[in-house]
């Protein structure tokens, strides 16, 4: 009896040792990725200048003259996520407002899987629909509109980022507490003014939290703008050029046979690295605005 | 008296948010039926399911594409399940979020959350530095199924931990009471009640995994593949070799949507074909797991009520 007590005891403390080594290797998987890109990145930058990948403007990695300036794809990379915005915020803001306060809840309860499925959808199908279906159309509306574009992934994007910008605004206003729709009611304002004037600053926080994400994600989508957007460093806002996005360099240099150390090689480090920063300041504004949100209240 | 509640912007909204909504949908439809008539062809050609690819366009086919799907996801489930089930009941049995170990569970539970928000293609740099050059794992169904694995994490872990937390605290008491140790209490109520939710959490990732395409083109997963991974059974007894199952997880592959990805890019038109059509099978599966998935949800929650 006794001794089986103490091999339950012995048991239950391995089996926690278990759990919180899982937990602990999440850890790793960070620090694995700090440390991949930190530690490649140096190499780069023994190489090539911090000055240079700041200042330059070109970024011909594969011509004879080899420049490396970080801006042509930082420039691509939020021209295509901010044209996904412009489709996004009003189509996402329009979409909120009628699920959370006109739409019954036999439409949420269809609408609400149908939307978020949109991020389930294989970013390499979008890639195929944008190139032949979405472009060929533009370019019948849009003249001068090249083969390869911004605009058409841009638009797509902005579809495909609906479950940040529409779901999560719709979650943010379904919080706002029923009462406070009620005294708005009581004053004699219709439903169209209190969801306005009265919801919707109330649910601002989480709504622009979504927004942040629904950007991060369109900043990081690597598929749709390495089909669609052309492989073509281009320092421009003309959304009818092609040009090429971060994750779409590091796709078409992952494409080549890399040489492990070879300056290609840790360049896509680098453009990570920069990636990866990018995507940690939006999402921690967008945890900081949500953090906000109990505090209305 | 005037009626001044409903104004005309009044009765219009709802109509202009349902067009929002109805633009979404027929953005949806469009692209399946898109994918459908662009790929019909092979769609209906049983040799397209058969055929390993090809230079030409009407003999290519995707075989290896779903084998080298089918391997890799099995790898990242058996990953993603190993880590995240026991990471998600640590953070909701055990976490008592007290002295240094409770910063580390902060830290933890951060860290989850921000994994999340973390761009695929970065997950295929880590692959890349870590598992193909630093580990040597090569470019192989191993380090494939590691890559998605860690894409498949955080999913999981917010579905284990979603699936306990609706068990209720006298379940856990009435175990305490009879003696059980928390392990005790673990195996036998809180794992078997939140089975269904840690599934459906399961099925979503895999939803999400099978589609991805740009963190195993980082880690150079080949567009061309002509071949099977080996098979690891033989004719003599035990019919199973440790070697060749070896084999099979160092094996180059390629998957589906990296076929699909490597058809799209090609001039010829005949190419896009075979594009469409392998997209249209990728679009019903990721239908179909995120259908059984929504109905799993259902029924779970039907099951048990606390």
């Amino acid at each position: 009896m006794f001794s089986s007590v103490a091999h339950k005891k012995i048991l239950d403390k391995l089996m926690l040792a278990v759990f919180f080594t899982a937990g602990l290797i999440t850890i790793f998987i960070t620090v694995g990725i700090v440390y991949v890109l930190l530690s490649d990145s140096i190499e780069f930058f023994k190489e090539v200048s911090i000055k240079e990948f700041l200042t330059e403007k070109e970024w011909t990695p594969v011509f004879a003259t080899k420049k490396f300036g970080i801006w042509p794809l930082v420039a691509g990379t939020f021209l295509i996520a901010g044209i996904a915005m412009l489709v996004s915020i009003p189509l996402g803001l329009l979409i909120a407002i009628y699920l959370s306060e006109y739409a019954s809840v036999k439409v949420k309860e269809i609408a609400k899987p149908i939307i978020e499925f949109l991020e389930a959808i294989p970013t390499v199908v979008f890639g195929y629909f944008t190139l032949l279906f979405v472009t060929p159309i533009l370019q019948k509306i849009v003249p001068n509109l090249e083969g390869f574009n911004s605009l058409a992934p841009g638009i797509v994007l902005g579809f495909m980022i609906l479950p940040y910008t529409a779901s999560m605004a719709e979650d943010a206003m379904k919080g706002v507490p029923q009462r406070i729709r009620e005294a708005s009611y009581a004053l004699g304002a219709t439903k169209l003014r209190t969801a306005l004037t009265i919801v919707l600053p109330a649910a601002v926080s989480g709504i622009v939290a979504g927004f942040i994400l629904g950007a991060s994600r369109a900043i990081g989508e690597t598929m749709v703008v390495a089909i669609a957007a052309g492989m073509y460093p281009n320092l421009t806002l003309d959304p009818r050029e092609p040009v090429q996005t971060m994750t779409g360099y590091i796709v078409q240099v992952a494409l080549g046979d890399l040489p492990f150390g070879s300056i290609e090689y840790l360049s896509i480090f680098a453009v990570g690295l920069a990636l990866f920063l990018i995507a940690f300041i939006f999402n921690s504004i967008a945890l900081w605005l949500r953090s906000r949100i109990r505090e209305v209240y | 008296m005037k009626r001044k509640n409903t104004s005309r912007p009044d009765i219009l909204f709802p109509i202009i948010g349902a067009l929002a909504f109805l633009i979404v949908l027929s953005f949806l439809f469009t692209l399946i039926i898109n994918l459908f008539i662009d790929g019909l062809e092979k769609i209906k050609d049983p040799s397209f399911y058969v055929s390993f690819p090809s230079r030409f366009p009407d003999q290519a086919g995707i075989l290896s594409g779903w084998v080298g799907t089918l391997l890799v996801m099995a790898g990242a489930i058996f990953w993603s399940l190993l880590i995240g089930i026991p990471a998600g009941i640590y953070l909701e049995e055990y976490a008592t979020k007290r002295g240094i170990i409770g910063k580390i569970e902060t830290i933890i539970e951060l860290n989850i959350n921000n994994l999340a928000a973390v761009p695929a293609i970065i997950y295929g740099l880590l692959a890349l530095g870590i598992f193909v050059y630093r580990f040597k794992f090569g470019e192989s169904i191993l380090t494939a199924g590691l890559t998605l694995s860690i894409l498949m994490l955080p999913v999981i872990v917010v579905n284990t931990r979603e699936a306990i937390r609706r068990i209720p605290r006298d379940i856990r008491e009435g175990a305490y009471a009879v003696g059980a140790t928390k392990w005790d209490t673990v195996r036998d109520h809180i794992l078997p009640y939140s089975l269904g939710g840690i599934l459906t959490g399961l099925i979503i990732a895999a939803s999400r995994a099978i589609g991805e395409t740009a963190p195993l083109i980082t880690i150079g997963a080949l567009t061309f593949i002509a071949f099977l991974p080996p098979s690891p059974f033989t004719s003599d007894f035990p019919f199973i070799s440790v070697d060749k199952i070896w084999e099979v997880f160092m094996s180059p592959f390629t998957v589906l949507p990296i076929q699909i990805f490597n058809w799209v890019s090609r001039p010829q038109a005949a190419f896009q074909v075979n594009a469409a059509a392998a997209g249209f099978i990728l679009l019903i599966l990721t239908v179909l797991m995120n259908a059984i998935a929504y109905y799993f949800r259902q029924k779970v929650r039907r099951k048990y009520i606390w």
